[in-house]
């Protein structure tokens, strides 16, 4: 027996991935359904605060031939790292000196940071740069060494690419999780990184995962970004992609919102 | 300006203008830290505050947070300000303020008569001195109404947004979450679109779309698609339904500016919606969202405090009457309001504001996932708003917005709240509920558990079991 209602809508889930015909008891949720809602918010607070296990990932791209440095950020810890946008975007002072020390003119720096996921890096970043670093290749763009930042925003990929001296900075960092997937990877792009480059300098493409954009699907438009980048000496609002038709490239989460970030 | 200072247990705080008093004065919240104005301790905190209730309202008449020529917000509010509504209150401190709002004395009447003299800076410095359930005593007694196609803001009515954002404006999508909302008889405030793109031609579509939900469903209520005012002004210009135009604004002309929007572009927008003359009951067409942080992220604050600010907003708001404006308090992240108290607290603050400014307040009681907060804080901020008078909330199918990444509040949530607190629909939106058999009126809010016939033919794309 249960006191639970069922919606006679169900057939319109099909529509949408929000969460209608949810069924009610009295007018409240149902248990089971307020018992998913809350694993999909202990899945993404765990995403939330996860550790980048950089031994596990250094494992994970030793094949693909990269030059992998550390470095860490200003922030102390992730309480601190999520009051403290300004610190995230800022190497510390021993990563900063040690990066100048391996300056050296190059195309494109890759750099992997934790962001405000983890786990999307842990899952996300080998797969998508076995798929990404051919098109570069192709491209016969030479590759600076690829950083891995701890307790690091997007912009901390201009001070990285400057010190490093290349010319180009793509930043593959997880993304602020929501309740549908913990595991988004976002690639940001800037053409000419330098400290104090904004989001207007940057593309982005967003939601690389399994179950979202595709790794070969991913690598292809971020190609296509390097070669227009390259080929036009400029990122960001000037640089459209047309590589798609899909409207999807565009990071929604900032539509029509005030956003933090 | 000679500055301000107060001594405690034989400490003098000094506090060198206004700007940095009320931000010291303000109750603790990241994003004042993240600005570097915060008071240092608990006890530099509490001198501001004392220092505050000393100031007579009178001083924010001539001391400016942001200078009158820097600053369009500063001019409006300033140019703005009705001396005769203010005659009343003028002889009074910050404190005595505070004591005569939560007096007797302070009716419904009174305040409202008021609302044209306070500028957002005396009610900004008030709330700092104010408590949780001042908060709430006060904001109750306040009565801001606006109508449209139905009435918001009457005494022991509640009124839902319904918000069915879909990841690509897909219209079948969207319009599947519509009919589950107003099944569970959400919608009065609003039915009202987040668009993932600002494209004019999927923006028109969307209002295409609502425009004939609601004309053919009968029903009470009005729409909007979420764009940016300009959009609206385009596809007004060029023949679509649009029932409310939408803006997010903030409390200073830069943060303004980083929106894309001026006072005169707002102007432009109020004139142009109101020119199709969609209302039945009344003309209020402009539907603005704020929140405390946005001018520290446009990096426009110009070292007031975010609660200061955000009550500066509603000052820009109620220039252009209006139906509806919410403060979006948990979405911006936790480098604003860190956890669920800093919420709360906020939630309640941008209420008592907006209402004794005479603004029609509602509220996105929300949280992202990286903020230190969840369902039950929710849940809290919520109740304390449907007691404090809240004129609307937000309902989205089980809380998850899959467009926007965050949690607000469910059409279930809304239905709670009326039950608990025994609050209403807006009254022709009921009626409409008690015609359609949505929801009996006698009452008892229970779901109707199988869909009216209408919505077989509204939507006929839709199929029902």
């Amino acid at each position: 027996m249960t006191d639970e209602t069922r919606d006679l809508w169900n057939t319109l889930r099909r529509h949408t991935s929000a969460r209608i015909a949810l069924g009610r008891a009295g007018v409240s949720l149902p248990s089971a359904r307020q018992l998913e809602f809350q694993a999909a918010h202990a899945a993404a607070r765990t995403a939330v605060h996860s550790e980048l296990d950089e031994t596990a990932l250094r494992a994970e791209l030793a094949g693909l031939g990269l030059d992998l440095l550390s470095v860490r950020s200003r922030v102390a810890d992730r309480s601190e790292y999520l009051r403290r946008p300004d610190l995230g975007r800022r190497l510390s002072d021993a990563d900063a000196e040690a990066l100048d020390g391996r300056a050296a003119p190059a195309d494109v720096a890759i750099i992997i940071a934790d962001g405000l996921s983890a786990l999307a890096v842990q899952d996300n970043v080998a797969p998508f740069l076995r798929a990404f670093l051919p098109h570069l290749q192709r491209e016969g763009l030479s590759l600076a060494p690829t950083v891995i930042a701890h307790q690091a925003r997007v912009a901390i990929g201009d001070d990285i690419a400057q010190r490093l001296g290349a010319a180009c900075v793509v930043v593959l960092v997880g993304e602020r999780p929501g309740l549908s997937a913990a595991d988004s990877l976002g690639l940001y792009l800037t053409y000419g990184a330098r400290r104090g480059s904004t989001d207007a300098d940057r593309n982005c493409i967003s939601n690389i995962r399994t179950g979202g954009l595709t790794f070969p699907e991913a690598a292809y438009r971020a190609g296509y970004l390097v070669q227009e980048a390259f080929r036009r000496q400029l990122s960001g609002v000037m640089l459209k992609d047309n590589s798609v038709s899909a409207p999807e490239l565009e990071d929604s989460a900032g539509a029509e919102r005030i956003s933090g970030e | 300006m000679p500055g301000f200072s107060h001594s405690i247990g034989g400490e003098t705080f000094r506090f060198a203008d206004l700007r940095t008093l009320m931000a010291r004065a303000t109750p603790l919240r990241s994003g004042d830290e993240l600005a570097g104005i915060a008071a240092a301790t608990d006890v530099e905190r509490v001198a501001a505050q004392l220092a505050l209730a000393d100031l007579p309202l009178k001083h924010f008449l001539t001391d400016a947070v942001i200078p009158y020529e820097a600053d369009d917000v500063t001019r409006l509010i300033l140019d703005g300000h009705d001396a005769a509504s203010f005659a009343p209150v003028s002889h009074m401190t910050v404190g005595a303020f505070r004591d005569w709002l939560v007096s007797d004395a302070a009716t419904s009447e009174a305040l409202s008569a008021l609302a044209p003299g306070l500028t957002p800076e005396m009610v900004a410095a008030v709330s700092k001195i104010c408590r949780i359930q001042d908060l709430i005593l006060v904001a109750r007694k306040c009565r801001v109404v606006t109508r449209f196609r139905n009435t918001i803001g009457l005494p022991g009515r509640l009124a839902t947004r319904l918000q069915p954002n879909h990841p690509t404006d897909d219209v079948k999508g969207v319009a599947a979450s519509v009919f589950d909302g107003l099944m569970y008889g959400s919608g009065d405030a609003v039915i009202g679109i987040n668009p993932a793109s600002d494209n004019t031609g999927a923006v028109t579509k969307l209002l295409h779309m609502l425009d004939e939900l609601i004309t053919e469903g009968g029903i009470p209520t009005q729409s909007c698609v979420l764009s940016h005012v300009t959009t609206s002004i385009e596809v007004i210009e060029a023949g679509a339904p649009v029932d409310l135009t939408f803006q997010s604004i903030a409390g200073t002309e830069a943060a303004n500016r980083s929106f894309g929007v001026t006072q005169d572009i707002l102007q432009q927008g109020l004139e142009a919606t109101r020119s199709l003359k969609r209302g039945t009951v009344g003309d209020n067409v402009m539907y603005f969202e704020t929140g405390q942080g946005s001018c520290l992220s446009a990096d426009a604050h110009h070292g007031v405090d975010q609660q200061t600010l955000e009550a500066r907003a509603y000052g820009v708001a109620r220039l252009y009457q209006p139906l509806l404006v919410n403060t979006v308090v948990g979405f911006i992240g936790p480098e604003y309001l860190y956890d669920g108290r800093q919420v709360i607290r906020a939630g309640l603050e941008d209420h008592f504001c907006g209402k004794l400014l005479g603004v029609p307040m509602g509220c996105d009681v929300c949280y992202t996932n990286h903020m230190e907060a969840d369902q039950n804080d929710m849940d809290q901020l919520l109740t304390l708003l449907g007691t404090a008078g809240v004129s609307y909330i937000m309902g989205i199918p089980g809380s998850d917005d899959v467009m926007l990444n965050y949690q607000t509040t469910s059409f279930h949530d809304a239905l709670y709240l009326r039950r608990v607190l025994g609050l209403r629909p807006a009254p022709e939106f009921e009626a409409w509920l008690d015609e359609t058999g949505i929801l009996a009126s006698d009452g008892s809010f229970t779901p109707n558990p199988t869909p009216p016939a209408l919505f077989k033919t509204s939507l006929p794309q839709m199929e029902h079991s």
